[in-house]
Order: C-alpha cells, then sequence, then structure tokens
C-alpha cells in the first residue's frame, strides 16, 4: 500500500499510519474493520477551511484526515466506517443559526462520503444504534466517550483514535496494534472502593468525573458497585472520566466482561492505588462540576451529551408531559436520528414539542458551537458537557439530574442541589 | 553559560527553539484550546489565557477528547502551533498530535522535564538526535 500501488490516498494513508505508528513506539499494525470517525466538514474550522478551498472534500479529506497537503482523491473505504457527530442538525437550521450555506455544505458531504461507503450514524454513540463491538473485535474509534463504553462495556478493543488515523484506517483497514488492542495494557491500575450508592445518570456522571482527574490516562477498576447500571448510566460515567482525565479503559466488578473478578480485571497484579468514593468526594465531584454555575436564570437547557438513548428520551418525557417550557428558556434535547425516528413514531417528540422544546440530531452544543440566541447560562444533565461548555463557548453552566434539568426548563431557575 | 542537556527518544523529528511553557497539568486539545490562538481555554486549568504558540510546551501528556490531534493540527493551519513538544506520557492523542503538528517532539527522558525545565528557560530541541539544551533564564539573567 506504501509503494502507490493502491493509489496515491491509500498512499498517503499507509504514510501517516506509519509515521503515528513510529511515533508511538508501536511494533506493528493490525487489521481493523470497524472504523468509526468524523469526516464532514461541518465542523468549527474546517467548515471554514472547506469554504475557501478549491479541491472541495477530497481537500479537506487530504489535509484533516490524511496530514496530507497534497490533495489526492479519495476512493471508497476499505474499511466498515460509522460517521460520529456532524457540526450542525441540517434540520434544526435554523434554531441552530446555522447558514444554508452550512447546510448545503452538510448536503454535499452526505453524499460524497455516502457515495464512498460511510454508514452516516452522525452521533458520538454508534454502539447505540446498530455499531456493537463484540468482545476482542479490534476497532479504530474515534470519540472518547464511545472508546471507553467499547473497551470497557463491550470488551471491544480500541485506542483513542484521532481523525488522521482513523481517517488512514478507514482506507486501509489497518491501525497500530498498541495500547488497548495488547491484552497486558488493559488490566487495572487503580481500585475505586464505592461506599455510596450510585444510582442515576448524574451520580455515575460525577463518579466518572471525580474517578477521571484522579486518574488520568489510567485504568480506574471500580469495585463495590450496588444496583446494575445500564447503558445510559455506564455511558455517562465513560463521558466524564475521559473528560476530567483521559480514561479509555475502565473495569466494573462483576459488571463489565474483562472484570468477573478484582483478580481477573487487575490480571492478578496489585492495584498501584487504592481510592475511596464516600460522601465527600461525590461532593468534591459536584462542586468541581458545577464550578462555573453562578446565576440561576437560565437560558437553555442541554439534553443529550452523549447523544440520549431511546429510554433517557423516554425518562424526559415522563417528566415533561403536560408541562410548558419557560419564555425566557429553551429545551434541547440531542440523540442520533435513528433513534429519533423511533421518538417520532412513540410520539416521545411531539411531548418535547408540545412543551416547546426541540429533539435534535446529528450534533450537540459544544461539538457544533451550535446554541440558542443569547444564551449566557446553560444546564445540563452530563458532567462532561457542563466541563466543556463553558471552555468553548463562554457561558455557565449548572449540573445537575434529568429531573433538576427539566425543572429548570419548566421554571427558568436552576434549583438544583446535591441530594 | 551552563547548559542542561535531556536526552529522549524521537516522536518526531526535526529541530527548534523557543521559551519554554511548562505545565504539570495535562493538556486537552478538542475543549481545551483555541486552536487559531494556541491559547489554553479548559475552566480550572494552570494555563488558562496563556499561549503555546511559538513555545517549547512541555507538559505530562494529553487528556480528554480525541479531537486531540485535530485541534493541534488545525493550530498549525492557523500558525499557531507550538514550536516543540516535550512530555512523558505516551498516548495515541499525543502521538497522532505531535505527527499532526509537524513540531519536533521528545518523550522517554533520562530525566523529568517537568523538574528541569522551568517556564522562560530558553530550550533548543534536536529530536533526530533526541537531545534537549536548556539555558535556564534564571541564570541566563546573571
Amino acid at each position: 500500500m506504501l509503494d502507490g500501488a493502491h493509489g496515491p490516498a491509500v498512499q498517503k494513508a499507509m504514510d501517516l499510519l506509519l509515521r503515528y505508528g513510529e511515533a508511538l513506539g508501536a511494533e506493528k499494525l493490525v487489521d481493523t474493520n470497524n472504523v468509526c470517525a468524523t469526516v464532514g466538514a461541518t465542523t468549527p474550522f474546517i467548515r471554514d477551511y472547506a469554504a475557501r478551498h478549491p479541491g472541495g472534500l477530497d481537500a479537506v479529506f487530504s489535509e484533516f484526515s490524511l496530514d496530507s497537503a497534497e490533495v489526492v482523491k479519495i476512493p471508497k473505504v476499505k474499511a466498515y466506517t460509522s460517521h460520529l457527530q456532524q457540526g450542525i442538525d441540517p434540520n434544526h437550521a435554523e434554531q441552530q443559526g446555522v447558514t444554508p450555506e452550512l447546510v448545503q455544505l452538510y448536503r454535499k458531504g452526505e453524499a460524497f462520503f455516502g457515495e464512498r461507503g460511510v454508514n452516516l450514524l452522525n452521533t458520538c454513540t454508534p454502539y447505540q444504534v446498530g455499531n456493537v463491538p463484540v468482545k476482542g473485535e479490534h476497532c479504530a474509534w474515534m470519540e472518547s466517550s464511545a472508546v471507553i463504553y467499547c473497551n470497557s462495556v463491550l470488551g471491544g478493543r480500541t485506542n483513542a483514535e484521532g481523525r488522521e488515523s482513523a481517517g488512514a484506517a478507514m482506507l486501509t483497514g489497518k491501525i497500530p496494534y498498541w495500547g488497548y488492542h495488547l491484552d497486558e495494557n488493559r488490566r487495572g491500575t487503580h481500585l475505586i472502593e464505592i461506599e455510596v450508592e450510585v444510582k442515576d445518570t448524574a451520580d455515575w456522571g460525577l463518579l466518572g468525573y471525580y474517578v477521571g482527574e484522579i486518574v488520568q490516562e489510567r485504568v480506574p477498576v471500580l469495585h463495590g458497585i450496588g444496583q446494575v447500571p445500564n447503558l445510559a448510566r455506564l455511558k455517562h460515567f465513560g463521558a466524564a472520566a475521559s473528560s476530567s482525565g483521559g480514561v479509555e479503559m475502565y473495569h466494573a466488578i462483576g459488571v463489565t466482561p474483562e472484570a468477573g473478578t478484582l483478580q481477573e480485571a487487575f490480571g492478578g497484579s496489585e492495584p498501584l492505588e487504592t481510592l475511596k468514593y464516600g460522601v465527600a468526594e461525590r461532593k468534591l465531584a459536584y462542586e468541581r462540576v458545577n464550578s462555573t454555575g453562578r446565576d440561576t436564570h437560565v437560558d437553555y437547557v442541554m439534553l443529550g451529551c452523549p447523544h440520549y438513548s431511546i429510554e433517557q428520551i423516554w425518562e424526559a418525557c415522563q417528566l415533561l408531559e403536560g408541562q410548558r417550557v419557560h419564555a425566557n428558556t429553551s429545551l434541547w434535547i440531542f440523540t442520533p436520528s435513528a433513534i429519533k425516528q423511533v421518538a417520532d413514531r412513540n410520539g416521545y417528540t411531539r411531548i418535547i414539542t408540545d412543551a416547546g422544546g426541540h429533539l435534535m440530531t446529528d450534533t450537540c452544543s459544544a461539538f457544533g458551537r451550535v446554541m440558542p440566541k443569547g444564551t449566557k447560562v446553560a444546564a445540563v444533565d452530563s458532567a462532561k458537557q457542563a466541563h466543556y461548555l463553558p471552555a468553548i463557548m463562554g457561558v455557565e453552566a449548572w449540573f445537575g439530574t434529568t429531573a433538576d434539568c427539566i425543572q429548570a426548563a419548566i421554571s427558568g431557575r436552576w434549583s438544583g442541589r446535591l441530594v | 553559560m551552563k547548559k542542561i542537556v535531556l536526552r529522549g527518544r524521537k516522536v518526531v523529528g526535526g529541530c527548534a527553539e523557543g521559551e519554554a511553557l511548562v505545565t504539570t497539568q495535562r493538556i486537552s486539545g478538542w475543549g481545551g484550546i483555541d486552536p487559531r490562538t494556541g491559547t489554553i481555554i479548559e475552566t480550572r486549568h494552570e494555563l488558562r489565557g496563556q499561549s503555546f504558540k511559538g513555545k517549547v510546551l512541555v507538559f505530562p501528556g494529553a487528556k480528554g477528547s480525541s479531537g486531540w490531534s485535530s485541534q493541534f493540527h488545525v493550530a498549525r493551519l492557523a500558525g499557531a502551533a507550538p514550536a516543540a513538544m516535550l512530555f512523558n506520557e505516551m498516548t495515541t492523542k499525543i502521538a497522532l498530535g505531535a505527527v499532526v503538528t509537524h513540531a519536533p517532539a521528545l518523550t522517554d527522558f533520562d530525566q523529568d522535564p517537568l523538574q528541569v525545565i522551568a517556564t522562560g528557560d530558553w530550550v533548543r530541541v534536536d529530536a533526530d538526535q533526541g537531545i534537549v539544551e536548556i539555558t535556564k533564564k534564571k541564570a541566563a539573567l546573571e
């Protein structure tokens, strides 16, 4: 592939993989047939590049997905590839303040990458809409919240790939055999003794936010979980731990597939460190994640980071049904478009719109930099979004439970507190 | 003038020099920097508001989003990338980020660069030879 026999794009892809593999100190590449990547040109910065570059989407892919200033023609993908988030929801362009030109660029990208075989799931949660790796499957995924879910909950094997390495993997079906592809790097390093009950998604987000900040890029092992968490709770845990830190893999004893016992989770070794998560630690995490919240007048309630599951939409609908979103407040909920179709069918979308909210797809406020005009204070039920939104958009953010957030949407005021 | 020399492993080849910007905190790419200016934006980061543009960035490693490389890639195109990167902890985020930044980068040092280098020191990086030469700011003033 490096000799150009498979065309210039594959040659550039192989060149990038070798430079990247050398940087890592990887000994070889491994075959993969499961790539998750953002390649569209609708994200901030890249949309500006696309607008002024005469080479079109071939140029965008060459530069941003292959690290090649030379524009090469992009062939059909070799590996099964799912598209992650986009920069906009084309069906809510007006609410999001998105220009017609940007919607056009979205449509152009949809056609371009569709023709090349990309599965346009357009979500940060491919595992919620059919891309569910099997234990041991070698993947090349981007999106830190999806990477940690793939490794930890599903037992798939991936590192946190970036736009360029995932782009190269799409065209070659290869990725460096390094990090979480190898058994020895998947074992636990830190033992977390949980001494409080961890219940809803907000609780799991707090736990993840606390643990991530302490273990950074290591592998925490959760011990002492009471009730078995569902998909949404583990999704929120992982998203938080990969935001305050760089966690790409964790174990939950008795829950996740490589942690039947403590011994299995640590591969027979002793933990480097044992930490406790009790009432004080939970309170500290809550204070840290709420460090930007000041004004209790809430302009905007954002749910769906990571993209909501159908179960979470149902839960939000139960809290919202028959009520009305406050005149000074907006409620936007984000989900994959495949799930929105089910929500439409179930009547959930109607409950949300009847209350004055919107069910949106494809993007989120932090990723697409899309918010209701004039937003100064946001409320979220995601520790990840509370971590990033103030940094990216310069707003204040309140973090609480889904119920706290729906309450804020209805009253226009933040009244959440740790209970 | 006395120089301190560190030896490390090449991540990305090349030579560069500049003033050091040192942090003991890991850096987020996406949502952690403004790639147009090279400024750290993470809310609780000790370097918040400071730019690494043209500096030799000395830090423990990367954290956060998989958009790490993409943000440093944009920073390079915007002319806001660091001159060189020196770090301790290898991850895919930082490896790919260093590769697409096209700036000399080293890791696996014989001494901890976070202990030896201070912000403001003048640092010369020869990544091909695996050598970092540090001229202390304090010594330079004497």
